[in-house]
């Protein structure tokens, strides 16, 4: 048993947690009833999934040039994913798609009321 | 490695099959961009098993190029429903669905109805002339 047979069986758990993952985002996505649970079950395999599943091309290239591109990809996806992830629930909160029945905490809205109340103190 | 590929292939298909049923049901724009996001995640993940499978290094920029797409389609997407009216945007229940279904098409049914007597008319128009 060499190293590279232990790298092969590496990237093939790697390859299978981050496949699961997306499969269970196509679950989550599907079966959950509010925009904010699906945005939950859409962002494993957006950042936890795609990392395992570059871990385990990683460890079956092995070669260095395409291991720097895939920590790219990586490093990319980890600062693009919460922007578009904030845009997306900033514009659900906005358009009422946020259903306040499901919500244990929401800072937002006592926040809004309390800005709210503050500038009309200011103003009277 | 053939189990784990075809695995593996299976997992990320059905997740995609399942993500778009999600985009085509909506009910809101949101929602299908959340759906697509997952399929974009998922042809990164197809393409790097793809890779990983036949050992090759040189579909890894488009692995790059994917992973900066995908985020630009949705933060448009998110931006565009931001000015979207009052009212538009929000989830209809089952029932005014389907009561704005059936009038729908019992409009469509109205207009048919009132194509065909408009055609019945003007064939019996030209008949009468022939007869004349």
């Amino acid at each position: 048993m060499t190293w590279t047979t232990v790298a092969d069986v590496a990237s093939g758990i790697c390859m299978l947690g981050g496949a699961f993952l997306a499969f269970a985002a196509g679950v989550g996505v599907l079966r959950f009833g509010d925009l904010l649970s699906r945005m939950h079950a859409g962002t494993k395999p957006q950042v936890l999934g795609l990392v395992l599943v570059l871990l385990g091309l990683a460890l079956r290239l092995r070669s260095g040039g395409a291991v720097w591109a895939l920590v790219l990809v990586a490093v990319f996806q980890m600062l693009t994913a919460p922007v578009a992830a904030q845009m997306v629930g900033r514009a659900g909160y906005r358009t009422g798609k946020i259903r306040d029945d499901l919500l244990e905490v929401d800072e937002l809205t006592s926040d809004m009321e309390q800005a709210t109340a503050r500038s009309a103190e200011g103003e009277g | 490695m053939t189990v784990v590929v075809v695995l593996c292939g299976v997992l990320l298909t059905v997740g995609a099959s399942l993500a778009i049923i999600r985009v085509e049901k909506g009910p809101s724009m949101l929602d299908r961009t959340v759906g697509l996001d997952i399929v974009v995640t998922t042809m990164i993940a197809a393409i790097a098993l793809y890779a990983a499978m036949q050992r090759r290094t040189d579909v890894v920029p488009i692995l790059v190029v994917l992973s900066m797409v995908g985020f630009v389609g949705s933060v448009t997407i998110a931006r565009f429903a931001s000015v979207e009216p009052e009212g538009e945007g929000r989830v209809r229940t089952r029932e005014e669905i389907a009561a704005q279904e059936a009038e729908r098409i019992a409009a469509e049914d109205e207009a048919e109805e009132a194509r065909r007597t408009d055609r019945r008319a003007d064939a019996d128009e030209r008949h009468d002339g022939e007869v004349r």
